[in-house]
C-alpha cells in the first residue's frame, strides 16, 4: 500500500437520517485506474461529490497527497489537480466547442476577473486549446457550437477540458454511460490515452469497460464498501455476485 | 488544419465585428442628431433607463441572475447625487454623479455579498426584501425629502466649465454617459471574465469543477450592474433635477424586467429598445384617457412577451437575419 494519492477515512454522509455514505475507507494508488462500482443507489456519485467537496461530508477525512482537503471549497481542490467530471454530460453548450476547452486552459493567463480586456486576447490559448482537441479527436469540430456535436463527441470534449486542467487525479462519473458500443470503444481509448501518467478513479456501470481497463475495484453497496481488489478477485466474490453481479453474471 | 480553422475564426470574428462597427456608428448617428428632432429632455429621460436596462440586462442576460433589487440602486445612485449636488453647492455634477454611482456600487456589494450565494427565486427574494428595506429608509430618512422628493439639485456646470443648464449640452453630457455604460458591458461581455460569465450561465457546477469560484464572479457581475444602474440613476437626477420614491420603488424593480424582455434579453441592443418602448408608452398614454390603464397595458405585454416572444424584439431580429442572410 505504498504511493496512496488520494484517501478517505470513514467517509460519511447522512443525508436526514438516510445514511447515503457509510464510514467508506478508500484508497487510490497513483498510476492507476481505479473503479468505483456497486448498484444504483450505492452511494457512488455521492461519493464523488464528497471527494470534490460538492457536497459537506457528515464525518470522516479525505486526503489528497497526504494533505486534508475536506475543509477547502470545490474550485481550491480542482486547482490541487483533483479534477471531476460528471454524470450527465457537462459542457457548455452555447459556447463553441474551441471556446469550451479554453475556458479550462484560461487559468494561465491570470486575466479571467479582467472585464476590462478584449476576448481576443484569450486567442493566445487557441493553438494550445486545438492541441487538446486533436488529443480526443475533435478538431474538426471546433468552431461548431458545442449542443450540435453527438452525445459521445460531448463525452470526448469533457475530456478535454478536464484534461486542460492537466489534473494529477481524474474523477469520471460514469464516462460511457448511455452510449452505444463504439462511442464507447473511443471513450475507452481516450481514458486509457489519458490516464498515462495519472490516476484515474471512475465510476462505471460497463463490466467490460471495467475489467479491460481498471488496475483495481472497490465495490459499493448501501453505502460502504462490499469488496476491493483486481477484477478477477472481485468478480469472484460471492458477496458480490450476490449483491450486484446476480443479474449481470449472466452477461458476463 | 490547426492554422486554418483558427484563421477562419479571425475573418469570421472580424467581419462580424466591422457588421457591429457599421450599426453602432449608424446608430451613434441617430443619436447625436436626435435632440434636433425630437424633445431633448424626453431624450435624455429614455437614454438614463436604457442604460438602467443595460445594466440590469448585464446580470439577467450575460450570468442569469434574477435581481428584483436593481430599483434600490437606481433610487440610491439618484439620492446620493441629488443629496450631494444640494449639501455642497461647490462641487461641480459629474463629481456628484461620481459620489451616487460610487454609493450605489457599494450597496451593490453589500446586496451582492448577502445574496450570491443562493440561487433562482431565493436569489430574487433577497435582492427585493434588501431593495424594500432600501425602500423604507429613503421614505423616512430626513435628507430625501420623504414622499415630497428631493427637489432644487442644480445642473451646475460640468467639470466647472459647461454650462448644463442648456438642454443641448446636458442631452450630450447624457449621451456620452450612456456611451460610458454601454461600451463598459459590451466590453465586459466580451472579456475574459465574460468568458467565465457565460461558462457559469451555461453550466455553474462545471465551471465550479474547473476550478473557477464561481461566487466571486457572479459577485464581480453583480456589483457592475449596480454601479452603471446607479450610474444611471444619478444622471438622470441631473436632469430632471429631482431625485422621488419612484425610482427606488418596488415597481421599477419590476418595470426593468419587462423593458429587457420586451427588447430581448441577453443582447446588447435589446435592453436600450425596450427601455425606449417602455419609455415612450408611459409618455404617449400618459395623457390620454388610457394613462389609468397603464399598468394593465404593461401587464398584458409583459404576459405576451414571457408566452410568445421569449427572445425579445432584437432577439428576434437577431434569429431572423442570422436564418436569413448566412
Amino acid at each position: 500500500m505504498s504511493n496512496v494519492i488520494l484517501e478517505t477515512r470513514g467517509l460519511t454522509k447522512e443525508f436526514n437520517g438516510f445514511t447515503a455514505v457509510d464510514s467508506v475507507d478508500l484508497q487510490v494508488q497513483q498510476g492507476h485506474i481505479h473503479a468505483l462500482i456497486g448498484p444504483n443507489g450505492a452511494g457512488k456519485s455521492t461519493v464523488f461529490n464528497l471527494l470534490t467537496h460538492f457536497l459537506p461530508a457528515t464525518r470522516g477525512e479525505v486526503l489528497y497527497q497526504g494533505q486534508v482537503i475536506a475543509k477547502l471549497p470545490p474550485n481550491r481542490i480542482a486547482r490541487l489537480g483533483l479534477v471531476r467530471s460528471f454524470q450527465i454530460s457537462a459542457v457548455f453548450g452555447q459556447m463553441s466547442v474551441l471556446e469550451n476547452v479554453r475556458v479550462a486552459l484560461q487559468h494561465q493567463l491570470g486575466t479571467s476577473f479582467h472585464f476590462w480586456k478584449s476576448a481576443s486576447s484569450l486567442n493566445h490559448l487557441n493553438q494550445q486549446a486545438m492541441q487538446l482537441l486533436e488529443s480526443v479527436d475533435l478538431q474538426d469540430f471546433a468552431m461548431r457550437k458545442t449542443v450540435e456535436l453527438p452525445y459521445g463527441r460531448k463525452r470526448a470534449l469533457e475530456l478535454a477540458t478536464t484534461l486542460a486542467l492537466e489534473p494529477t487525479v481524474m474523477l469520471l462519473d460514469e464516462p460511457t454511460q448511455g452510449m452505444g458500443h463504439e462511442d464507447v470503444e473511443r471513450v475507452v481509448g481516450l481514458i486509457r490515452k489519458a490516464a498515462v501518467g495519472r490516476t484515474v478513479l471512475m465510476v462505471e456501470h460497463n463490466l467490460h469497460v471495467v475489467s479491460s481497463l481498471c488496475d483495481r475495484i472497490t465495490v459499493l453497496a448501501r453505502g460502504s464498501v462490499l469488496a476491493e481488489g483486481d477484477y478477477a478477485t472481485v468478480s469472484a466474490n460471492p458477496l458480490v455476485r450476490e449483491a450486484y453481479m446476480g443479474k449481470e453474471a449472466e452477461h458476463v | 488544419m490547426n492554422t486554418a480553422t483558427t484563421h477562419f475564426q479571425d475573418a469570421l470574428q472580424r467581419s462580424q465585428q466591422r457588421k457591429q462597427l457599421y450599426l453602432g456608428l449608424a446608430l451613434l448617428t441617430v443619436a447625436l442628431l436626435a435632440p434636433f428632432v425630437a424633445y431633448p429632455v424626453f431624450l435624455m429621460k429614455l437614454l438614463c433607463f436604457a442604460l438602467f436596462a443595460c445594466a440590469f440586462n448585464l446580470l439577467l442576460g450575460y450570468v442569469g441572475l434574477l435581481s428584483f433589487g436593481h430599483a434600490a440602486f437606481l433610487g440610491t445612485g439618484g439620492y446620493i447625487t441629488g443629496w450631494l449636488l444640494t449639501r455642497y453647492s461647490s462641487l461641480t455634477p459629474e463629481l456628484g454623479i461620481l459620489g451616487g454611482t460610487l454609493a450605489a456600487t457599494l450597496l451593490g456589494l453589500l446586496f451582492g455579498v448577502l445574496a450570491i450565494r443562493r440561487q433562482g427565486i431565493y436569489f430574487a427574494m433577497i435582492t427585493l426584501a434588501l431593495a424594500q428595506l432600501t425602500f423604507f429608509i429613503y421614505l423616512q430618512a430626513p435628507f430625501t425629502g420623504g414622499e415630497n422628493g428631493l427637489h432644487g439639485v442644480p445642473r451646475g456646470q460640468l467639470f466647472g466649465l459647461l454650462d448644463l443648464k442648456n438642454d443641448l449640452a446636458m442631452y450630450y453630457f447624457v449621451l456620452a454617459v450612456f456611451l460610458f455604460g454601454y461600451l463598459l458591458i459590451q466590453r465586459t461581455v466580451n472579456s475574459p471574465f465574460g468568458q467565465i460569465l457565460r461558462a457559469i450561465r451555461e453550466n455553474e457546477p462545471r465551471a465550479l469543477s474547473l476550478g473557477y469560484n464561481v461566487n466571486a464572479y457572479k459577485l464581480l457581475a453583480f456589483v457592475i450592474s449596480a454601479g452603471l444602474a446607479g450610474l444611471a440613476g444619478a444622471t438622470k437626477t441631473v436632469v430632471f433635477q429631482f431625485a422621488s420614491l419612484t425610482d427606488a420603488h418596488w415597481h421599477m424593480s419590476g418595470e426593468v424586467i419587462l423593458m429587457t424582455l420586451l427588447g430581448g434579453v441577453g443582447t446588447l441592443l435589446g435592453p436600450v429598445l425596450g427601455s425606449s418602448l417602455v419609455v415612450w408608452l408611459h409618455h404617449a398614454l400618459g395623457g390620454s384617457v388610457l394613462g389609468s390603464w397603464m399598468s394593465v397595458i404593461l401587464g398584458s405585454i409583459f404576459v405576451l412577451c414571457v408566452l410568445l416572444f421569449r427572445a425579445g424584439i432584437v432577439g428576434y431580429l437577431q434569429k431572423f437575419v442570422q436564418r436569413n442572410l448566412r
